[in-house]
């Protein structure tokens, strides 16, 4: 078997190949983006961005009912967005294999919250795997695919920055493309969620996870490393890996599968071992379920909620000596992210900084407008946000609110991304112009989903694979979602004057408006030069 | 080499090349028959921030990060960027450093207390602008400075010279392995 080196989002994709996945879909976001772009370089694949998380998650029960095996890839705030279908996804199962690839962001690297999406296993009772390498991360997706046919169910693997962004050694097997989709075949009772087939399906996903929870005690991932008998530890993921390396000496529980969990290994490995801990990054998930099976043991209480943990957090909690770090007494500058040079982004976030107006702002490379010197960004909460959250404000203020230094009738403004926009902002918009808002939203358009590394998406004419594409047409969209009088307008980014005089004229328009600000994203085309000759692994 | 495993903390600012220099590390070590993990960040911090990349390699590699104070090499493409890193550093570390230095954005100054704290961790320094003039360009440091660290780390040339293949576009490999051979042949200058 031929040896690489991959990162655990390689990894995964590699795995998904060998599975013989013929259908993968996601949305971009960090750390789970390259998961889909590895995917897409192999052959016989095929591959889409959604326009969001939920629809990708759409698709893909769409195509495994059809019995595509089919990887859906999302970061873990996207599965938010995709909760609502695979609550029911849980009910309805599967014909092909369908596995979620869900990466968390423990400490935040470039994420607005640490949720711990264990939960949504546990919530939407579908198994969860979680490798703790590359390797694993190609092994665990290949299972997943054999356990969700096996179950009748889709399986979340998740996944964790430390996995999906750091690279290790993975071994090639030979994959399995003879896989062809069976076609969808009707059984209106097991797809159709009326109240009368769910009621049903509800007692066969208790069956099921019933099942689940006395197979996985004998899975080859949940794993007694039995040692030094003195103090056993339950983990999984990457945080297996920190404490091989804290603690040698201890007898570790290597969770595989984080639900269900196997209660009688646990039951086991407690008899065996004097002391049970369980070392996890984030929410206490593990440590609460296995203290309402009855046993005592510590985990919280010695490592903190916030944040990752790593080799040398768990030596402390053990009291495991430390090697000494040289001193540094001087205080460094940070460096903290800021818009590139030359960014199209740069003139509007001066111009509303000038005006002093309250801007809502969205997930993006422009999320950055809320640094100095432009500091011209009051609210991030989620994609699509800010078309949501500026209503709020309008019709808590009453529709005017008190005039803004720039001396324009409406004080405040909401910003947002073209992939953002296109994501969930549009539904926002037809709410505005429904509800009889006045509010200016600014669409700001650099060709591409920045942030994430430049995907396309609806408004950049392209798909995954670089093949042409529709583009959503603004002035189009804007008049069918009921915005009037022409307060649709489309300016060049690096023309100031044009993009201030627009942002005037339509506050004081008194009507809802759309104002999109063109301007090509500066590191895109290098970026696309790079990347032609991306060959599969 | 022994038993240990091998720890470099390879760091700078966003577009130095130190992805790629960890990329070809890494794979050099594999190349060497070793276990070998790599981890770093990427996303905001690609814009105009810190990087890091940590590399490990040995017998069997479990976590993918370096514990502190127990890298066993750390390369700094910037000067700050070395003392921001330092606590990876202990008493055995080989701390190699450029001359290389990046205002931060938003501050007037480059730090001036620079110099008298980086000569307690006794560095080796490294002359960017005499090293990019000696290979001819500067987008090959980051190669060069693995070339210096080369001796110390022990592979074999065709290991490294497969990894820098693997990892460069093909027309600029000349350039990069005559970096590599600039970089290892001023370590020995270095300690004759």
């Amino acid at each position: 078997m031929e040896k690489r080196l991959l990162s655990g989002n390689e990894a995964i994709a590699r795995g998904a190949f060998e599975a013989g996945v013929t259908v993968g879909t996601g949305y971009p976001g960090t750390p789970s983006t390259e998961i889909l772009e590895n995917l897409t370089t192999y052959e016989g694949v095929y591959t889409e961005w959604s326009v969001n998380e939920k629809v990708a998650l759409e698709v893909g029960i769409g195509a495994a009912l059809a019995g595509a095996r089919t990887l859906v890839t999302m970061k873990h705030v996207g599965l938010n967005v995709a909760a609502d279908p695979l609550f029911t996804s849980s009910y309805i199962g599967v014909k092909g294999g369908l596995v979620i690839a869900n990466a968390d962001d423990p400490n935040m690297h470039s994420s607005q919250n640490e949720q711990d999406n264990r939960h949504y296993a546990y919530a939407a009772k579908v198994p969860m795997l979680e490798p703790a390498d590359s390797e694993e991360a190609r092994q665990f997706t290949k299972l997943a695919f054999e356990m969700s046919e096996a179950y009748d169910t889709p399986v979340i693997l998740r996944s964790t920055t430390r996995i999906s962004h750091a690279k290790g050694v993975v071994l090639l097997e030979n994959p399995d493309r003879s896989r062809k989709a069976s076609g969808f075949e009707r059984n209106i009772k097991k797809y159709v969620m009326i109240p009368g087939h769910a009621r049903l399906r509800h007692i066969e996903v208790e069956k099921r996870m019933e099942r689940l929870g006395k197979d996985v005690n004998a899975s080859p991932v949940n794993v007694i490393e039995m040692n030094d008998p003195a103090v056993g530890i339950i983990t999984s993921g990457i945080c297996y890996t920190y404490v091989k390396e804290a603690l040698p000496e201890a007898s570790v529980l290597k969770l595989g599968i984080v639900n269900p969990l196997p209660e009688e290994l646990i039951r086991r490995f407690f008899s065996s071992c004097k002391k049970v801990c369980i070392v996890e990054e984030l929410d206490p998930y593990l440590e609460l379920r296995v203290k309402a099976m009855g046993f005592k043991v510590e985990g919280k209480s010695l490592f903190s909620s916030v944040g990752e943990l790593d080799p040398d957090a768990i030596r402390k909690a053990f009291g495991v000596k430390t090697t000494p770090a040289l001193p540094s007494s001087v205080q460094l500058p940070p460096r903290p992210p800021s818009l590139c040079p030359g960014c199209p982004h740069r003139t509007v976030f001066k111009i509303l900084n000038q005006m002093g107006l309250i801007v809502t702002g969205d997930i993006g490379c422009y999320t950055l407008g809320v640094m100095p010197p432009f500091s011209a960004m009051d609210t991030c909460v989620e994609m699509g946000g800010s078309i949501g959250l500026l209503q709020g404000i309008e019709v808590a203020m009453d529709g005017s609110g008190s005039k803004s230094a720039a001396g324009v009738k409406m004080t405040a403004v909401g910003v947002i991304g073209d992939s953002t926009f296109a994501h969930s902002g549009i539904s926002g918009l037809i709410n505005a112009a429904y509800n009889g808002r006045k509010s200016l939203f600014i669409v700001l358009d650099n060709g591409t989903t920045a942030m994430t590394g430049m995907q396309p998406n609806p408004f950049s004419g392209e798909r995954i694979n670089g093949q042409e594409a529709f583009s959503l047409d603004y002035e189009k969209l804007g008049e069918a979602c009921g915005i009037k009088n022409g307060n649709v307008r489309i300016v060049d980014a690096y023309k100031p004057k044009d993009v201030e005089e627009s942002i005037r004229a339509l506050l004081d328009s008194g009507s809802l408006a759309l104002l999109v600000i063109k301007g090509p994203c500066v590191i895109y085309k290098r970026k696309k030069m790079k990347n032609k000759d991306k060959k599969p692994v | 080499m022994n038993e240990k495993n091998y720890n470099i903390l390879i760091v700078g600012v966003g577009g130095q090349g130190i992805i790629l220099a960890s990329d070809i590390l890494t794979a050099a070590a594999l190349f060497s028959g070793l276990d070998a993990k790599k981890s770093e960040i990427h996303g905001m911090s690609q814009r105009g921030g810190s990087v890091f990349s940590h590399i490990r390699f040995g017998k069997k590699i479990h976590s993918p990060v370096i514990s502190r104070g127990e890298a066993d090499i750390l390369l700094s493409l910037e000067q700050m960027e070395t003392l921001r890193w330092i606590n990876y550093a202990g008493e055995k570390t080989l701390v190699v450093c450029t001359t290389t230095r990046i205002k931060p954005p938003n501050v007037e100054e480059y730090p001036g207390d620079i110099d008298g704290e980086l000569k307690k961790c006794r560095p080796f320094i490294i002359d960017t602008d005499k090293t990019a003039e000696a290979i001819g360009n500067k987008k090959f440091v980051n190669v060069a400075l693995l070339g210096f660290v080369s001796a110390r780390i022990g592979f074999n040339d065709d290991s490294w010279k497969k990894a820098i293949q693997e990892n460069v576009p093909s027309g600029s490999f000349d350039d990069n392995w005559n970096a590599f051979l600039y970089g290892k042949k001023s370590f020995k200058e270095v300690h004759q």
